[in-house]
């Protein structure tokens, strides 16, 4: 009976320190995110009748987005970025960085991570300038190719998406090789030096030694790394701005077009549900496909 | 204990945050919020404002102003503002406001209706050139802006490299085949030089909707807005017409190559350097560039003005009355929440007084709204250029920026963006057509 009293007063007492945090996350996140859902099912709008007296208007956003000729081409891009850029680029080129150095001299490792992180510190912004510079009609990579007598080439307009995708992937592989690297640590010696004296060669070690061992950590890097660039934005801005045309017009930059270009905030709030659904598919895909065993 | 003291602390610097949020708002009592532009392309509005302050403050005292610079280009700037105009706590009292958006904002009930305090103020009716009055006034007929300046838009030429291609120092095209025909003779002699700069890809923006409407003033359509019926124009020949000139020009490397025309960096920076180093020899564009070219500019060019030449663009085939003229506006609104509707008007007045319009047209080559201002000698000893834009503003003509206008550009834009990728001219104005009566109803439509 005394019990009961305290149990209360202690359960008040763990989350009395917790409210400050739950408050701001309430308002700061939690509503923004409630109020999206909602302007994405009325016709709200930065300027115009619509912007003193949103209406209600049901499905019709939602509608228009999953109609309109600007989704099926955007819904593909963001689809052909995320999986290149993030899945194959930055997730495969980190796991490749962390097993190739892993076991090398200090040096090598320590000039690896500080190269790879360095590019990651670099504000997206800064990134995507200096992208644009080396790729520039007098920057570097033209002058190269001057030099060996081909043509300059207009990288940004001939192959834009690529062009993303490698920036984009150069970007932001430091956060995959920092996950991989402590992985791989984790990785008890004995079981390699086992497989070591059964026989297998160093691609078998990986494949059926190390692989099995670090899959919980892919599985939680790919979501990470996958939730992290879905919502891409500032680098893609910078370097192509969506186009030309709509080659490199992905769901955020169709989103931010609509909203903020156009004004129409309620198709933008829908464009962003889309987005996040589409972020929940990938999410579940992994979790499913690479927890099931171990 | 220690525990305890720590959540104690918390809650009481969260709560301090509170009341410090809740008090901000009621320091606002006697103070005006002004919210302007400010970037590397147009500083000019800074020392504007800060020397307004000064005035404004000594005539009342008692009343602050609060300057709040936004950082950013034109459109964000735009969409900042609207963002800011959406709560009251962080509703501007006078702001800088494009013509372009006094329409959709006056709908939005964001904008003040100034035709009460207008009235009684002299200067509106003896010194504001009335073409520029347009420029704040709204389709329900109330004004709710008053201009800061105009400007004109026109052909910028480079004489030498004219010369060296055999044409005339006072060049001055009188068909659309004559400006082709000029770059053409351009490209022959000089190959490293861009021989036309037309304003039109994804980072233009409105500047390719606005190169289209120049165009297609100049054909016989002449309208994108029929203003006797109040029909948008579409399908349109005229429009048509526009964009084959831009194809002709895209597909003989006439112009800006596709993938500059697409380029953010290229259209912000990189353009207006190559005009500087006399490798574009015709820029279709504005009367402000000067501002640009001055110290402290984009891109300073202190010998501009020997170089230069300035050709009023030509209508298709020469036909009455030869020459075609777009302006924009800018101009200054009021919040429509302010509290202090008095305080910010008188604040407006000084801003757009003798002394400041004419520092504002000297700082960023705008063309005068005063007349006071024109009669200014400082303008045309400062841009030699200025004589010849004013010129061209009798025949000018605003675009129809009706609450449908945005709709209507964004597939002008779509139009001239596929035109430089490649796409066939008549197959993008007929979509273009397409497209313009699904947004605004067949019924608001009629074709020319």
């Amino acid at each position: 009976m005394i019990s009961v009293p305290i149990t209360a007063r202690a359960r008040i007492g763990r989350w009395l320190p917790l409210t400050p945090a739950t408050v701001l996350l309430g308002i700061f996140v939690a509503g923004p995110v409630l109020w999206c859902v909602f302007a994405a099912f009325t016709d709200t709008a930065l300027t115009g009748a619509a912007a003193r007296d949103p209406d209600f208007v049901g499905f019709q956003n939602i509608e228009r987005v999953l109609t309109g000729p600007d989704i099926g081409a955007s819904v593909w891009s963001t689809v052909v970025f995320v999986v290149a850029s993030a899945v194959i680029g930055q997730n495969g080129l980190g796991l490749l960085l962390a097993v190739l150095i892993q076991h090398r001299s200090r040096f090598v490792r320590q000039t690896v991570s500080a190269t790879v992180i360095s590019e990651w510190v670099l504000p997206e912004v800064v990134a995507a300038l200096a992208i644009h510079e080396v790729l520039n009609d007098h920057g570097p990579m033209n002058q190269l190719f001057r030099f060996m007598g081909t043509g300059p080439q207009e990288w940004l307009y001939t192959a834009p998406m690529s062009v993303v995708i490698v920036a984009n992937a150069w970007h932001g592989a430091a956060f995959s090789l920092l996950i991989y690297q402590a992985a791989l640590d984790e990785v008890p010696g004995e079981l390699i030096e086992a497989a070591q004296i059964d026989g297998a060669g160093p691609v078998r070690r990986f494949r059926y030694v190390v692989l099995p061992l670090i899959r919980r950590t892919i599985a939680a890097n790919l979501v990470l790394v996958t939730l992290q660039n879905i919502g891409m934005f500032s680098l893609i801005f910078v370097l192509t701005g969506g186009g030309p045309g709509n080659k490199t017009e992905t769901l955020p930059l169709l989103m931010y077009e609509q909203a903020f270009k156009y004004g129409r905030i309620g198709l933008g709030a829908a464009i962003a549900l889309v987005l996040l659904l589409l972020g929940a598919v990938f999410s579940s895909a992994y979790v499913r496909s690479l927890s099931r065993q171990v | 204990m220690r525990f305890k003291v720590a959540t104690t602390m918390l809650i009481v610097v969260a709560l301090v945050f509170a009341v410090a949020g809740c008090g901000s708002d009621g320091s606002r009592a006697n103070t005006i919020r002004v919210v302007y532009r400010s970037y590397s392309d147009f500083t000019a509005m800074g020392p504007l404002v800060t020397a307004v302050k000064t005035e404004f403050e000594a005539a009342n005292p008692g009343m602050t102003v609060q300057l709040v610079p936004v950082t950013a280009l034109d459109n964000d700037y735009q969409h900042k503002l609207q963002l800011m105009q959406r709560s009251a706590a962080t509703a501007p009292d006078v702001f800088f406001e494009d013509s372009y958006y006094v329409n959709s904002d006056a709908a939005a009930g964001y904008l003040l209706p100034l035709d009460d305090y207008l009235g009684s103020w002299p200067d509106w009716h003896s010194q504001f050139i009335e073409s520029t009055k347009q420029a704040g006034k709204s389709v329900d007929g109330k004004t709710y802006g008053v201009p800061l300046g105009t400007d004109s838009r026109g052909l910028w030429f480079n004489r030498n490299i004219l010369a060296r291609a055999g044409l005339p120092a006072d060049w001055q095209p009188a068909t659309w085949d004559d400006v082709l025909g000029a770059a053409r003779k351009i490209k022959q002699v000089e190959p490293d030089v861009e021989p036309l700069y037309l304003p039109v890809g994804k980072p233009m923006a409105e500047g390719t909707s606005i190169t289209l409407q120049m165009l297609l003033h100049g054909t016989e359509t002449a309208n994108l807005y029929n203003a006797a019926t109040k029909r948008w124009v579409a399908p349109s020949r005229g429009m048509q017409d526009a964009l084959n000139f831009v194809a002709t020009a895209m597909r003989e490397g006439l112009m800006q190559t596709a993938a500059q025309a697409e380029d953010t960096q290229w259209s912000r920076v990189e353009r207006t350097r190559l005009i500087a180093q006399e490798k574009i020899a015709i820029v279709m564009d504005g009367s402000w560039y000067p501002s640009f070219w001055k110290p402290g500019g984009v891109s300073p060019w202190p010998n501009w003005s020997q170089t230069l030449g300035t050709a009023a663009f030509p209508t298709q085939h020469g036909q009455a009355p030869g020459k075609v003229n777009l302006s924009g506006g800018l101009t200054l609104a009021l919040g429509a929440r302010t509290a202090h509707a008095q305080a910010a008007f008188q604040f407006m007045t000084i801003a757009v007084n003798q002394k400041n319009s004419a520092a504002m047209a000297l700082a960023c080559s705008w063309l005068p709204v005063r007349k006071d201002v024109q009669a200014d000698p400082r303008l045309s000893q400062a841009d030699s250029s200025e004589p010849f834009w004013a010129g061209l503003l009798p025949l000018t003509r605003y675009r129809p920026t009706l609450a449908d206008y945005p709709k209507v550009s964004d597939t002008m834009q779509t139009a001239g963006e596929s035109v430089i990728n490649g796409a066939d001219p008549s197959r993008a104005a007929q979509q273009w057509a397409d497209a313009v009566v699904r947004l605004v109803g067949s019924g608001e439509t009629e074709a020319g």
